[in-house]
Parts: C-alpha cells; sequence; structure tokens
C-alpha cells in the first residue's frame, strides 16, 4: 500500500478493484503503479489479507490472466485508464506438482483390459480392476505387482479407496460388491449382494462426516443406489427412484448423496433415512458424469500435500477444515455432463434451477471433474477435445485439442496447475492450465486408454487400458 | 369337383355314419398295436426302415420332452465372462466403432525391427513383355512401332496429364484406371474401400513400378485415415500398405489385403 501512495505523484496509475472470484472486494478501489506486476500485486494482497505466510496468487483481468504489469496490458488492449480496472486474484497452491514425463514401469500381470484404476487417498497405495475378474494390488516402491485379489466373478468395473485409505472397495458387472484386506490382499468377508446389474459408480462417505469410515454408496445399472456399511456387510438403504440405469453417484460434504441417472434427472438423497429431497430436472439426454466443487478433498480426506498422518481422532477435525478451506463461503456447487452434449453447473443447496448451462462440445461429455481448489472445471468429451470452464461462473475458458481418439477420463493434479486427459487414441496429454497449451504428451500404450488417475501426493501417474498393462508415469 | 371325389361328394351330400368318430378313435388306438405287430414280425430291408422310422420319432419325442422340461424347470444361469472387457462408461454404448480399432500387437513391432514384411501372396505369375503392353503402330503408314499400350490395371496420379502424342511412349488407357481399391483388414475382417495413395512395388519390375502398373501381388499404398487407426505415438496413420490379390485387368476392380 505504501508503494502505491509513493507513486501515485508519478501520474503513471490506474485505478484497481481487487475482488475475490466471488466477486467480494477487497478494501476499496486504488490506485496502483502502471509498473506494477503479478508479483507487487501478490504482495498487496497478502498484506490487505494479513497473511502471516506469504501465499502465492495469480491475477485475471476480465478472465484472461494477468502476467505482465498493468501498464502493458492496459496498451496491449486498449484499456481505457480512466475506468476502474477490476482484478480478480485466486490463490494458488502453495505446493508445486512436477509435471510427469515419463514411462517409469510398464507392469503386465492383468489378463484382460484395465478398466479402473485409484490410488488410495494418501497415494501410497494402487488399485486396479479388469476385466479378468480380478483386482490388484501394487507396491508403488519397487513398481511390481503385489496381491491379486480373486473373489469377482465378472469385469471390475470400478474400485474406490475410502477417505481414511483403510477400506477399498470394488464393484463387478454381476452385481456384486468386494470389500478388501489391503494388507493381505484377501476377500474380506464375502461378496455383497443387492444389485441386479452392474455397478457404474462408489462413492464413500466423506470422512468428516464420519469417522472411521463405515458407509459408502454404489450406482448400479438396474437403476438403484445403495448405502452399505463395510463393518456390517450389508445393504443399509435402497435408493430407488430413478426409472433408467443410475451411471454416477457421489456423496456430497454436506451429507447429501447426489446420483445422476440415464432417465435425464438427477437426484439428491438424504442419507439417514433415503429420502428423496430434490430432483434437478434439465438434461436431455443421459446423465453420464457428476462432479462436486469439493470432490477431491472429500476423497483424499485428511490427506494433504506434506504427506503427513493424523491419528483416528484428529482426523474428522482436519478433514472438516480441509473440506471448509476448499468450499469457502458459497454453496458446495456441482457439474453434471451429459449424452446431449452439455454440462450444467448446479447449486444444489440453494435452487433446482441450474445456474449455468454450459454448450461448446461437440460430441456427448463422458467425464466432468472440478480441480482440487474447485475454481476449474474440466470436461473429457468423444469430440476429442478437452474443455476447461470457470468453476465458479461455468464460463468457457478454453478448450484442449491435441487427442485423435475420444477423450474418455481427466485427472487433475493436486496443485490445480495441470491436467491429465487419456483417450482412446492410445495416449496421455498433460495439459498446463496457466498457459492453455499442451505441456506434456505421454504415448506409449498399444491401445485405448481407458482409466487415468493423478495420485493425490503427485508424484506418479497411472493409466491402464485395454492393451492390458498398467502403466506408470513419473516427473 | 374332380371325376374321382365320389367319397369327397357323398359325404358332403349325406354326411358321415353316426359312429364315424368312434371308429375313427378305435381304429387311431387299435393301429399303434398294429404297427408294433408289424414292427415286431418284419424282417429284411422292411424290418430296417421300420425300426429306423422308430427310432428317429422316438429321439424327436424324447427332445421335445426334454424341452418342455426345461422350460418350466428354473435355474441359476451361471454367467460366463466376456472377452473384450469394457469400463463402465463404455458398455452401454453402440459397438460400431470398436471394429475399427487397430490391435497394434507385438508381432507388428517385431515385424518392423526385422525390416521385411511377410505379404500374403509371396510369389507371382511373372509377367512377359508382350503380355504386358501392345504395340501401337504409328506413322502415317504405321509402319513405327515405338508406341506401347499397357494392357494392365494402372494408378495414375491425381495431377497427371498425358504427354504430347510424339513423347509419349507407354499409354495408360484410362478404361484401366483405378483410384479406389477394396481392402480388406486381416485381424478386423472387414473390408473397406479406400483411396490409393500410390504404388510400392510391382514384383514384376522396377518400371511396372514406376508405371504404377497393378497387377496381382502388388504392393500398393492406400489411404486408412477414415480406418482411425492410431501409431503407438497417438497420431493417426493414414498412409499403409497393401498387396493386390486378384486379378485387375480381369476382375474390374481391385482387392487388396492390409498388411499389418
Amino acid at each position: 500500500m505504501t508503494m502505491a501512495t509513493n507513486e501515485a505523484g508519478m501520474g503513471n496509475t490506474v485505478m484497481c478493484l481487487l475482488t475475490d472470484p466471488e466477486g467480494t472486494h477487497l478494501g476499496s478501489a486504488m490506485y496502483i503503479p502502471q509498473s506494477a506486476g503479478p508479483l507487487q500485486l501478490t504482495q498487496l494482497v497478502n498484506n490487505f489479507l494479513n497473511n502471516e505466510e506469504k501465499l502465492p496468487y495469480s491475477f485475471y483481468v476480465s478472465d484472461e490472466e494477468l502476467l505482465v504489469p498493468v501498464g502493458t496490458y492496459l496498451e496491449k488492449n486498449n484499456v481505457s485508464v480512466e475506468n476502474v480496472l477490476k482484478i480478480v486474484y485466486q490463490q494458488q497452491a502453495v505446493f508445486r506438482i512436477r509435471p510427469v514425463n515419463r514411462c517409469s514401469q510398464t507392469i503386465a500381470g492383468h489378463a484382460e483390459a484395465v478398466l479402473c484404476v485409484s490410488f488410495s487417498p494418501d497415494g501410497k497405495q494402487l488399485a486396479s480392476g479388469s476385466g479378468d475378474t480380478t483386482v490388484r494390488l501394487w507396491d508403488l516402491n519397487t513398481e511390481t505387482p503385489l496381491f491379486t485379489c480373486k473373489g469377482h466373478r465378472n469385469w471390475v468395473l470400478s474400485v474406490a479407496w475410502s477417505p481414511d485409505g483403510k477400506h477399498l472397495v470394488s464393484g463387478s458387472k454381476s452385481g456384486e460388491i468386494c470389500c478388501w484386506n489391503t494388507k493381505k490382499g484377501e476377500l474380506d468377508g464375502s461378496p455383497l449382494t443387492g444389485h441386479k446389474k452392474w455397478i457404474t459408480g462408489i462413492s464413500w462417505e466423506p470422512v468428516h462426516l464420519s469417522s472411521p469410515c463405515r458407509r459408502f454408496v454404489t450406482s448400479s445399472k438396474d437403476g438403484d443406489a445403495r448405502i452399505w456399511d463395510v463393518t456390517l456387510k450389508k445393504s443399509l438403504i435402497c435408493l430407488s427412484g430413478h426409472t433408467l440405469a443410475v451411471t454416477c453417484v457421489k456423496w456430497g460434504g454436506d451429507g447429501i448423496i447426489y446420483t445422476g441417472s440415464q432417465d435425464c434427472t438427477i437426484k439428491m438423497w438424504e442419507t439417514t433415512q433415503g429420502k428423496l429431497i430434490r430432483e434437478l430436472k434439465g438434461h436431455g439426454h443421459w446423465v453420464n458424469s457428476l462432479a462436486l466443487s469439493t470432490e477431491y478433498v472429500l476423497r483424499t480426506g485428511a490427506f494433504d500435500h506434506t504427506g503427513r498422518q493424523y491419528p483416528q481422532n484428529e482426523e474428522m477435525k482436519k478433514a472438516l477444515e480441509r473440506y471448509n478451506k476448499t468450499k469457502g463461503d458459497s454453496p458446495e456447487r456441482l457439474v453434471s455432463g451429459s449424452d446431449d452434449f452439455t454440462m450444467f453447473l448446479w447449486e444444489p443447496s440453494v435452487s433446482k434451477q441450474p445456474k449455468k448451462r454450459l454448450t461448446g462440445h461437440q460430441q456427448l461429455v463422458n467425464h466432468v471433474y472440478f480441480s482440487p481448489d474447485g475454481k476449474w472445471i474440466a470436461s473429457a468429451s468423444f469430440d476429442r477435445s478437452v474443455r476447461l470452464w470457470n468453476g465458479i461462473t461455468g464460463q468457457f475458458v478454453t478448450a484442449f485439442r491435441g487427442h485423435v481418439g475420444p477423450v474418455y477420463q481427466v485427472s487433475w493434479s493436486a496443485d490445480s496447475r495441470m491436467l491429465l486427459s487419456g483417450s482412446k487414441d492410445s495416449t496421455l496429454k498433460i495439459w498446463e492450465i496457466r498457459t492453455k497449451t499442451l505441456k506434456q504428451d505421454l504415448p506409449g500404450h498399444a491401445d485405448e486408454v481407458f482409466a487415468v488417475d493423478w495420485s493425490p501426493d503427485g508424484e506418479k501417474v497411472v493409466s491402464g487400458g485395454k492393451d492390458r498393462v498398467l502403466k506408470l508415469w513419473k516427473g | 369337383m374332380a371325376q374321382g371325389d365320389y367319397m369327397d361328394e357323398h359325404k358332403k351330400k349325406y354326411g358321415r355314419r353316426f359312429d364315424h368318430d368312434e371308429r375313427e378313435r378305435k381304429k387311431k388306438a387299435r393301429d399303434v398295436h398294429k404297427h408294433s405287430k408289424m414292427a415286431q414280425k418284419s424282417i429284411g430291408i422292411k424290418g430296417k426302415m421300420i425300426a429306423k422310422k422308430n427310432y428317429s420319432e422316438k429321439a424327436l419325442m424324447k427332445r421335445t420332452l426334454k424341452m418342455h422340461e426345461e422350460s418350466l424347470s428354473r435355474r441359476k444361469a451361471d454367467e460366463n465372462v466376456d472377452e473384450g472387457a469394457l469400463p463402465a462408461y463404455l458398455i452401454d454404448r453402440e459397438k460400431t466403432s470398436r471394429a475399427k480399432v487397430l490391435s497394434n500387437t507385438i508381432k507388428q513391432k517385431r515385424k518392423e525391427k526385422a525390416g521385411k514384411w511377410e505379404v500374403p501372396l509371396p510369389k507371382v505369375r511373372p509377367v512377359a513383355e508382350e503380355e504386358m503392353f501392345r504395340v501401337i503402330r504409328s506413322g502415317k503408314r504405321k509402319t513405327k512401332q515405338w508406341k506401347r499400350m499397357v494392357t494392365k490395371a494402372t494408378f495414375v496420379g491425381p495431377g497427371f496429364t498425358r504427354k504430347p502424342p510424339k513423347y509419349e511412349r507407354f499409354i495408360r488407357p484410362s478404361g484401366l484406371r483405378f483410384t479406389k481399391a477394396h481392402v480388406t483388414h486381416p485381424e478386423l475382417k472387414c473390408t473397406f474401400c479406400l483411396e490409393i495413395i500410390g504404388i510400392k512395388k510391382n514384383p514384376n519390375g522396377p518400371m511396372y513400378t514406376s508405371l504404377g502398373v497393378m497387377t496381382r501381388g502388388t504392393i500398393i499404398e492406400v489411404n486408412v485415415s477414415e480406418l482411425g487407426l492410431v501409431t503407438p505415438s497417438g497420431k493417426v496413420v493414414w498412409g499403409k500398405y497393401a498387396q493386390v490379390t486378384n486379378n485387375p485387368e480381369l476382375d474390374g476392380c481391385i482387392n487388396a489385403v492390409l498388411l499389418v
């Protein structure tokens, strides 16, 4: 601030107004020198917010990132100096994840296509499910197979770790759910039956709502979603109401379950009795994928970039703290991708009406994913592009083109600075958000890539596909 | 009514005997015994024929009974694990595009390393020059014999213009020019009509290669971009080699098999 007043007399100043992404002003409008760049602005914001630790920020003027001093920007874009310049600041992650650029290991083992891969929330364990009816656990230090878990009778379509990292469940095409002992690689109890058709998604109850983790919800092709208890090994509640297959399910941070279905609706359920709270209508075709703005933090629970382990009693507190920090003051946002080529951004706890309709894709949207800080939405589509949207307003930001086949899955790095996409064209690509360009092309798979995951600690990327091998990538 | 249908006529006029149904029933009931007596005492070829007929009837009866039984009883269907596993988001989708995927195997890599392609037709019939070309007489008195006409199918590039007659030694008749080929993918077992890009090699000689002559066994390059094949580095493959498997000059079309 002192800097601003000192140089105010020099004439080369511009009236600026700093706001946060939600639109709240930081102080009133002030004169800042035109020579001030992102670095000086960062100091300014840190001063204003009284941050003890200096945090990194990035700045946006009319949805474009400010990388040069303000004066240069004004000249280049012919912005009037007379008006108040509105600068939006966004906090960046305090840590940086190194981009992966090489394949560190190709592990064969599965006898059929790898259909799903998942890192545990602490990034120390890795599970994969395959068409050969097994779930495999992999040793990440030696990058070798650890356990082969047999128990399913058909293709393993989804695996999910509990946010405290203690349980692993998997769902198969024949509709049974298996819980696994990850220490021994054995079946934990007998498979849970109840669903009549295949499992399309699994989601755990957030750790800040109940610790230790016990409940999870599964969605199935038969049109139901079921809540299960992993300790009691039984189905607690059956959420039925959808008329067609349920394609995805998410357990929100407020304790609400969201299900998206092929009957074009999204339903919200209450978890103690399984009552329908609200129905979100708008899509004209199947809903393929749902994502929550807090999804990443719900998945990782108490584990953050420091890699610290918390005792059982503190875990819940820490998870709640992380959740509140990510959520901020605004309500939880939900985005849904559909077969009608569009996506909807909802604020389900506020209104039944969508906040915005995100149009632009020319083919169906297969996967949507919020960035870990909730500021961006990435969508993977069969039109061979990955699109990036503003996670708060839903504004279109950019399209990443480069894949030559349909993009199946996307995954974010933990610092929200990079995006990973896996495609039918047998490659993985890493996109940089800041420059909005292709950062790294990762060829190597011999056939379609079905599943990708970026480990929460940022060290590794795993991918699996139709060529039956699991590839680990490193920076 | 036909002449010999007096029985039908009588039936229509006067109706049946009152005990007709009863008699029919009795006759049918006795017929089984009669048949069995016949079967037991027939010998020779007749006996064999009856036995065979009885046997087949009995087998058919047993089969139908079993089928009925099966449809009544409830059993748990044991599901088989299908090949070609798909992730949950692809199960419901149409599988039409799947046939076009290149199964990119280790075999191919090995072949590439060896730098040699095993072609489906390793040997071809040599084609003599007399068969390949027809002499065209030219000049005012038709005494000059230096012009040749290619009598086989040819591929002529899109930008080709004919030379002036004085310099045109080889004529490639436009009726025998081809731009497309029916190419079969040997692993996918499906055939596509693809554009020809060029002639890689005609086994009969380099001159034929440069002339663009396509005979049986010729390696041609075809445009496979619409098949959606992808290299290991994720680029779309657009040119691939194929070998001609028919005699195009006789068939009027080019059939080829893709070299993978």
